[in-house]
């Protein structure tokens, strides 16, 4: 059972407080899109041995989203940030580098 | 054979003597005693039939990894199968039977299983039962299943209690022998709050029969001193009888407590389950000793060398009279030493190795008289029941009798195994230690915390230490590593000095003789406790199974309730070398938690019955209760499902409703209904994008009913909307879905449209809210006078607030009947007074309330859907005719991109219709409708199903909805619909309408 950190309410909770939300970063594709584009976006994700970034929602607390950096490998959380982005904060993702060299946002080994 | 020794039992109070009964028998043991170590006492080793053969099987272990003394304790609710004799502690009235045989024990017809061992090798099952296929279901399963297996399952309610306990520390040690102990104290000292679990009743674990000194003072006094002092400490929690089942992430721990097993005493609890989360932890979980694979190793009176050690000097039993020990290493020794010394007599001790020098202690059992056979080994175990005599043949042949000895018990080891398992459980690495043939923990590959630091340290024998000397340095320094993991201080402090007896290197012997044929190869068994032999692993490897895990399943090595605690490195090692590779390669199989078995009481703990879940009421659910309310669960609500009258069945009480609602009025509780409030200046446009119809057009003080889909396009709730005020609209959804359309809700706005100026809020249990439904739902209302709820004041699907009766109320005019009907929303705390307003109000105008399935029964009438009737997560608005709601005008919704996915408007999808069925009769709810022909799998193809179905009293005949392959464009076919009970009905493919098609009734 996972430890989190909600970065809203800064509660350090056991995992059964949370709700995972699959990953982060989607992008939307709406009407217009393209069949591959929208198929991407509504069914294929990353299933990386390392670095993963997902979403979790602080479901028996302050009930804010918020996004994890997890280690799907060792479990270790590099962090958590706000839901309202579009990327990981760059101190997040130096850190991340820091730990896992050869890694950088949005490349996967 | 098996005797009480007086000078020995360190562990008994022999002042008092213990009544129990085994299999009808009546015994006597002493305090202190293990159930098997009083029947070992009483000359009962004989204690169970094997799993597969009906072999008959002894006790083997002293310990957790017993794998054949099981049985079955307790009766009726205290009933409990499958428990360890070894770890049963002794009470006053003890009730044990043993397991798996028929008619009894000592004759089990089963055995003939034994004689056909021959044939029924690993996979014997897959192959040989595989055709005819039905017969598997109704022949060979129940078959196999009567045969065999463990214990049966018990018939009654557990009349036990649980708890689960939720604890906090800095360091958390796994085992109370002397390591853990030692761990513990280093870490304690530095001021960590530490918490110490041990299984057994007692501490200090095996150092205590083996004796040595630590610091100059003998084992024993150091135990009591160490836990004289850790009981002072404030920041030390001791706990025996309480077993480390688990290590999970991020030093999450479970500790499973037996509160009064012990006992005949069954007050309070009787198991905990501690939920600890730990900064750190040491896993001093020890180690098991391995049984050596030779033919007949499985016949009573073979035991661990160990195990017989630990009764002589633990019990003060003799488990026989004359013992021949077989061994690769110099720790089986001081089993032949200690029998010696207690007046036994021990015929020789087998040594497959061969020493250039006899090591201290290969000279002191030689000194005291003991044969010693180097380079020797067991050829066969003869006897049956209980062991005769062994043939003795030389390791490094095929099995050559040499010399038949006569003993009634072999004492056997085959070297020692750290009980890796609690640091595996969350990612531990294992290295193989080519010393002692073994596999440890990598200390530098440990679980992993939140801050991807170790958080998982080994100590003592579980980190392959054997010798006081090498363990209480390690677990010193392991304590004061986790204490320091964990934030804290540890003050230099020299580790306390444990006593060294040089010992020779043990050999890695995997089967006995090294060339054994296959005769005795396949009476030596590696898993006792699901009868597997050396003969099956090899077996498994010839026929592909390469894989640990493969040759695991389809052997099923290792997955007994004993989770192969004695047979997995020998299996693994046979597996090695049928397939000509170390053992490294090979690999261990996963370990999983628990430890050892836990009761599914301690995992449920207080959750069981009432508390199980929390049930949810409306604020009338009691004056429900009171009139004749027959429940029905939707979610963790409970709704009537009717208003049973006296004399009247529930199927009655549901027609008097649906009648009585058309004809007069009724009154529904629909309080569960959700209710969002949804507020802001953005609200309009972002309710347009959750529902597939517009919001943001509708005027305040109107309602409109609207349709919601996942991005998937798929229908996931629906309900009617109302406008408050400009920024203010209030969504009603289904009763099921209030919380995920909540959270549906939160979920968009927080994560993809943070920059909206919007508010949402469930306020669900914050209001009551009553249906008033049918042609006199107005009349009440004007009775309660206040409000002008008149044809032109409130039109229908339009909402008004007022004053009713003096009570403060919003009024809907919305129906889901067809009627006449308002629905009724005020403080949930007002909700009951409300409600008996209404029926005084109503009662000369025939007001009765109606329960869920009158509500039903009136919608399909009208053909309304139901979400999780009509839909099922796979059904789109289209395919219930609802294109109306699909709004076009829109450049975007949820679902909408969706929609325009190819699939979406095929017309060969299951669409809505009504179905009757020709002779008025009810088509069964699910049943589907078969096609011509059949699919590759030779079932009947199918066209449709239905998803609604009732007998409506209006119109007396059965009605039902379903989907059915382009069903709006084949209304008067009929189509057949074979039922579970044999019977198929036939049913007419008509408009889903059935009642008041113009929709006149519902605007009066």
């Amino acid at each position: 059972m996972l430890i989190l950190t909600c970065p809203y309410c800064g509660q350090k909770s056991e995992e059964t407080e949370f709700h995972s939300g699959g990953e982060a970063h989607l992008k939307r594709f709406g009407p217009g899109s393209t069949d591959e584009d929208f198929q991407e976006y509504l069914f294929v994700r990353e299933n990386p041995k390392g670095v993963h970034f997902e979403r979790w929602r602080h479901i028996y607390g302050c009930g804010k989203w918020f996004h994890a950096a997890r280690c799907t490998t060792t479990l270790e959380i590099f962090g958590t940030y706000s839901a309202q982005t579009v990327k990981p904060p760059k101190e997040l993702r130096d850190k991340i580098s820091a730990k896992r060299p050869g890694w950088s946002w949005r490349t996967y080994p | 054979m098996s005797a009480r020794l007086s000078a020995y039992g360190r562990l008994l109070n022999k002042a008092r003597s213990v009544n129990f009964t085994f299999n009808g028998k009546k015994f006597r043991g002493y305090e202190g005693d293990t159930l098997a170590s009083a029947l070992l006492a009483n000359g009962q080793i004989l204690v169970g039939r094997s799993f597969k053969y009906h072999r008959p099987r002894g006790i083997v272990a002293a310990g957790v990894e017993e794998p054949n003394a099981l049985v079955n304790l307790g009766v009726e609710g205290n009933f409990e199968p499958n428990q360890r004799a070894t770890t049963t502690e002794l009470f006053e009235g003890l009730l044990a039977t043993s397991q798996n045989h028929w008619p009894s024990l000592e004759f089990d017809l089963g055995a003939l299983n034994s004689k056909l061992s021959r044939f029924m090798p690993a996979g014997f099952y897959y192959k040989m039962f595989i055709h005819p296929r039905p017969l598997w279901k109704y022949v060979y399963e129940p078959f196999i299943r009567h045969a065999a297996g463990l214990g049966k399952a018990p018939k009654n309610r557990d009349a036990d209690t649980y708890e689960h306990f939720y604890a906090f520390c800095d360091v958390l040690v796994i085992g109370g022998g002397i390591a853990g102990l030692h761990s513990a104290k280093a870490a304690a000292k530095s001021g960590a709050r530490v918490i110490v679990l041990e299984q057994s009743a007692h501490w200090g674990g095996r150092a205590l029969v083996d004796g040595g000194e630590v610091d100059g003072s003998p084992v024993d006094n150091v135990v009591d001193k160490l836990l004289t002092e850790l009981s002072s400490l404030e920041n030390v929690t001791l706990r025996n009888r309480a077993t480390g089942a688990g290590i999970y992430d991020h030093g999450y721990a479970l500790g499973y407590e037996r509160l009064t097993d012990h006992t005949s005493d069954n007050a309070g609890p009787r198991h905990r389950l501690w939920r600890i989360r730990a900064s750190h932890v040491v896993t001093a979980t020890g180690a098991i000793e391995r049984p050596l694979s030779f033919s007949g190793n499985d016949v009573p009176g073979v035991m661990l060398a160990s195990a017989v050690r630990d009764y002589v000097v633990n019990y003060g039993v003799g488990v026989g009279d004359r013992t021949v020990i077989v061994t690769n290493n110099d720790d089986a020794y001081r089993t032949a030493i200690i029998l010696k010394k207690s007046g036994l007599v021990v015929q020789a001790i087998l040594d497959a190795r061969m020493l250039a020098v006899d090591s201290p202690l290969v000279a002191e059992a030689k000194s005291v008289g003991i044969r010693v056979l180097m380079g020797h080994a067991i050829s066969k175990v003869l006897g049956g029941k209980r062991v005769t005599a062994i043939e003795v043949c030389s390791q490094a042949g095929r099995g050559t009798v040499l010399e038949k000895i006569e003993c009634d018990t072999v004492a056997m080891s085959g070297g020692w195994s750290p009980v890796v398992h609690l640091w595996s459980h969350c990612g531990g690495k294992l290295i193989w230690d080519e010393n002692f043939s073994m596999f440890r923990p990598d200390v530098d590959k440990a679980p992993k915390g939140v801050d991807g630091t170790a958080f998982v340290s080994p100590a003592g024998s579980a980190n392959g230490h054997f010798g006081l000397m090498e363990l209480i340095g390690d677990a010193h320094a392991m304590g004061q590593g986790a204490a320091e993991a964990a934030g804290f201080v540890c003050k230099r402090a020299s580790a306390p000095e444990g006593s060294y007896i040089e010992e020779a290197p043990m050999v890695p012997v995997w089967l006995m003789p090294q060339g054994a044929n296959f005769a005795l190869r396949s009476k030596s068994w590696l898993d006792y406790q699901n009868d597997v032999k050396v003969t099956d692993v090899q077996l498994a490897a010839q026929e592909g199974f390469e894989s640990v895990e493969h040759a695991k399943r389809y052997t099923t090595l290792g997955m007994a309730t004993d989770q192969g605690k004695l047979s997995n490195i020998n299996g693994l090692a046979i597996l090695s070398d049928a397939l000509n590779q170390p053992i490294p390669q090979t690999g261990t199989t996963t370990f999983r938690p628990p430890y050892t078995p836990i009761s599914l009481g301690a995992i449920a703990g207080e959750a069981r019955g009432e508390v199980f879940q929390p049930v949810r009421r409306t604020p009338m659910h009691d004056w429900h209760d009171a009139n004749g309310a027959s429940w029905e669960p939707v979610g963790q609500w409970r709704r009537p499902y009717a208003y049973v009258q006296p004399s009247e069945s529930i199927q009655d009480a549901v027609m008097r409703e649906v009648k009585n609602t058309r004809e007069n009025v009724g009154l529904l509780d629909a309080s569960t209904l959700g209710k969002i409030l949804v507020k802001g200046p953005d609200a309009g446009k972002f309710l347009d994008m959750l529902y597939t119809n517009v919001m943001s057009t509708l005027k305040s003080g109107k309602c409109r009913y609207g349709l919601m889909c996942n991005e998937n396009g798929f229908l996931i709730d629906d309900g009617v909307v109302a406008r408050i005020n400009e920024e203010t609209f209030l969504c009603h959804t289904t009763t099921g879905g209030a919380e995920s359309i909540y959270g549906h809700m939160e979920e968009w706005l927080q994560t993809e449209w943070w920059d909206w100026n919007v508010y949402v809020a469930n306020v669900t249990e914050q209001f009551a809210q009553i249906a008033l439904v049918g042609p006199n739902a107005r009349q009440v209302l004007e009775r309660l006078s206040g409000m002008d709820v008149s044809k032109d004041a409130l039109k229908f699907m339009e909402w008004t607030d007022g004053l009713l009766g003096g009570f403060d109320v919003r009024i809907f005019r919305i129906s889901f009947s067809g009627e006449l009907s308002f629905e009724i929303v005020i403080r949930s705390s007002e909700g009951q007074t409300f409600w008996n307003a209404l029926i005084k109000a109503g009662k000369d105008l025939g007001i009765m309330p109606y329960g869920t399935e009158a509500l039903h029964i009136l919608r399909a009438e009208k053909g309304f859907i139901m979400i999780g009737d009509e839909t099922d997560g796979t059904v789109i608005p289209q395919d219930l005719g609802l294109h109306w709601a699909l709004s076009k005008k829109k450049e975007d919704y949820i679902g909408k991109r969706a929609h325009a996915r190819s699939h979406m408007s095929n017309p060969e999808r299951w669409q809505l219709v009504g179905l009757e069925t020709l002779d008025g009769s009810v088509l069964p709810d699910g049943a589907y409708a078969v096609a011509e022909g059949v699919n590759a799998n030779g079932q009947n193809n199918v066209q449709g199903r239905v998803t609604s179905s009732y007998h409506s009293p209006n119109l007396n005949k059965g009605i039902a909805m379903g989907l059915v392959i382009d069903g709006p464009n084949r209304m008067g076919q009929i189509i057949d619909f074979p039922g579970t009970d044999g019977k198929t009905y036939q049913a007419k493919i008509v408009n889903s309408v059935f009642y008041d098609p113009e929709g006149e009734k519902q605007n009066v």
